[in-house]
């Protein structure tokens, strides 16, 4: 059986559409072990038959960092879901790129599932905080449709403007009874004895909160330190 | 995240230059022009400018080449020519780097608001990976670093995150 999904809330929005998921018929799938990942070029895990993987962010620098994570993820984080904002113009490139290598290093994988899709920033680089509360208001207006028509598993995001109002879409399916997302956020390694402003918020928001460096740890107990994992 | 690139300098007989948007305001300062490169002994600029608006002409001497361009699908045959890189202190372009085992210089943008970029570059400063500076600091810093003090930054480890969330979402116990 062949299961194909075409992101139809997204269509004017998703970029870029890739595969079908013959998810059934691999040797790999059993229905506890597929997870579907949400990934603002954040990942989601989704437990259920559907593995839907929504990524969140990639922009500039954020984006390696993201795809630095993914490499070691197992082919049970599927589908995989990435979300860019849509004035970025690598980062596209970067997913599709770093998908098919893998696609390639597995030969159990024929096509890799995954899609794209693009959210107004949140908030552009030197962008005033007043219009930054509209412009997100307005990032939180196109991310719940998308969200909650994924409904991901997990949502794995490390720390651009647009992964804020993704992963409260996230939290508000949980809230709403519609949907337990597991949310995870890794602070970029950039990120050395401050929390940037999506951290501050998704500090308390997250279920995992992942730090890099031990000054961070220090100061947020309740954070995660693993080491350098980019 | 830091959306324009700053200065890319691979060099030594190639450098490589990455313009961030905001090169414009510092120009001045900015050794687009190759002239202190020259002066060291790089005889080869290669300047990624992403969306900078500032666009240096392509230069081709005998004794120095420039070569200018907003993006390629990938950077690395640049990086692995380069000799010296001069780049901003975004995290994908010092890892990048490093983990080329590039000398590395970054340059902060002071116009970012709290000024992350500086955080990394100073604790990678710190612990002897690069040399760090700002615009205005950059020709100096050029004239007066010495490269062979320089530190290799071990890789990351990935395979600890993967672990970690197959715990999380139960794949693994």
């Amino acid at each position: 059986m062949c299961f194909y999904s075409w992101p139809t809330f997204a269509s004017n929005n998703c970029s870029y559409v890739v595969g079908t998921c013959l998810w059934t018929s691999s040797p790999y799938i059993s229905i506890k072990s597929k997870l579907s990942l949400f990934l603002q070029v954040l990942r989601k895990l989704k437990v259920t038959k559907n593995l839907h993987c929504e990524s969140l962010n990639v922009t500039g620098g954020h984006t390696t960092e993201i795809l630095r994570l993914l490499e070691k993820l197992s082919n049970a984080y599927s589908p995989r879901h990435y979300i860019i904002a849509d004035t970025d113009e690598m980062s596209a490139h970067k997913i599709n790129s770093f998908e098919l290598d893998r696609a390639d290093r597995d030969p159990n994988t024929m096509f890799p599932e995954y899609y794209i899709h693009r959210i107004p920033r949140s908030r552009e680089v030197r962008q005033s905080w007043l219009s930054t509360v509209v412009t997100t208001l307005y990032s939180m207006w196109l991310s719940f449709p998308l969200t909650h028509r994924v409904k991901p598993d997990l949502v794995l995001c490390n720390g651009p403007g647009t992964c804020v109002p993704i992963c409260i879409s996230a939290l508000l399916l949980g809230i709403l009874g519609i949907k337990k997302v597991i949310i995870v956020y890794v602070e970029s390694i950039c990120r050395v004895e401050h929390l940037s402003l999506s951290g501050k918020i998704l500090f308390h928001l997250s279920d995992y909160f992942i730090v890099q460096w031990p000054a961070l740890k220090e100061k947020y107990p309740k954070s995660v330190y693993l080491g350098r994992i980019v | 995240g830091g959306s324009g690139s700053f200065l890319r300098l691979l060099s030594s007989f190639r450098t490589f230059l990455r313009v961030s948007t905001w090169s414009s305001a510092c120009g001045v300062a900015c050794p687009f022009d190759g002239l202190i490169l020259r002066s060291l002994g790089y005889s080869r600029l290669v300047l990624q400018i992403g969306r900078g608006k500032v666009v240096p002409e392509p230069l081709s001497t005998e004794s120095f080449a420039l070569d200018v361009y907003r993006y390629k699908d990938s950077l690395e045959e640049d990086l692995q020519k380069a000799d010296l890189v001069i780049s901003h202190a975004g995290a994908g372009s010092c890892l990048e780097t490093l983990e080329k085992r590039k000398p590395l210089v970054v340059v902060v943008n002071e116009k970012l608001m709290n000024n992350h970029q500086l955080e990394l570059a100073k604790q990678l400063h710190k612990d002897g990976h690069l040399f760090y500076c700002t615009c205005s600091t950059l020709p100096g810093l050029l004239q007066s670093m010495d490269l062979s003090t320089l530190k290799c930054f071990p890789p990351g480890q990935p395979e600890k995150f993967s672990a970690f969330l197959d715990k999380v979402v139960g794949l693994q116990k």
